[in-house]
């Protein structure tokens, strides 16, 4: 599938996904394991006048595991982690569905929390995901927003 | 023979999800816009509109990428996943 590490699991799907599920994967491989961070996006209903009611996710299927198995492969050179979990799903997703988790484990917090911060502001830039909102005045396709950009590039700043 | 695909907004915009280019017809990523609407005068609007961004063989391209007989191409706008 990918060519990240065998610690690693990177996964596009459209079904939902586990939380408790993929801790236990983490908790299998923990060796020297001392924090675990997780993150976890899902879809908002943005507004009470006309809210978003479901969110649809298209993707580039041939790019996107490569481009995920890419950012895990940068973030593995940046620090020293024990095991990186990015799951995707795609397809119609309702209000309050959960749409990607990022879980990272490693020795110490600071790793895991910078590590885990990176994935996802570069996978909000670099990935070949596009958001469609659906609500009752129509469908219309997420802009992307200037504040993903400027979060992606501090990384590469200094 | 190059294969090039659109995504999102613009797949249906141009109601298209994927269009072929002769081979010789475009050499680096900056080519790609030029020929698709020479070969398709009726999609210059929207491919005019802004900026799109742009891979060869599924990892992002710069306007200097070379492309090459046989490569995939894509045309998308900015992503927003996550």
């Amino acid at each position: 599938m990918t060519d990240v590490v065998e610690h690693d699991l990177v996964q596009v799907q459209q079904e939902d996904f586990s939380l408790a599920e993929h801790y236990a994967r983490l908790e299998q491989l923990a060796g020297n394991t001392g924090a675990v961070v997780f993150f976890i996006g899902k879809v908002r209903a943005e507004s009470e006048v006309d809210p978003v009611q479901a969110l649809e996710l298209e993707h580039y299927p041939a790019m996107t595991e490569k481009s995920l198995s890419r950012l895990v492969a940068e973030a593995r050179e940046r620090w020293s982690l024990d095991a990186i979990t990015i799951v995707h799903r795609v397809g119609k997703l309702a209000v309050g569905a959960q749409i990607v988790l990022v879980a990272v484990s490693s020795r110490h917090r600071d790793e895991a929390f910078l590590a885990a911060r990176f994935l996802m502001d570069n996978l909000k830039t670099r990935a070949p995901f596009w958001k469609k909102e659906h609500r009752a005045s129509g469908a219309r396709w997420v802009a992307a927003r200037e504040q993903d950009d400027v979060a992606a590039a501090q990384w590469f700043s200094q | 023979m190059i294969t090039v695909l659109f995504f999102a907004q613009l797949r249906e915009q141009l109601a298209c999800e994927e269009a072929t280019l002769a081979a010789g017809s475009v050499a680096v990523a900056a080519d790609l816009v030029p020929a698709l609407i020479a070969a398709n005068p009726q999609w210059a609007e929207v491919l005019q509109s802004r900026p799109w961004l742009l891979s060869v063989n599924q990892a992002m391209a710069k306007p200097v990428t070379t492309i090459n007989d046989g490569d995939e191409v894509a045309l998308f706008p900015p992503v927003t996943g996550g």
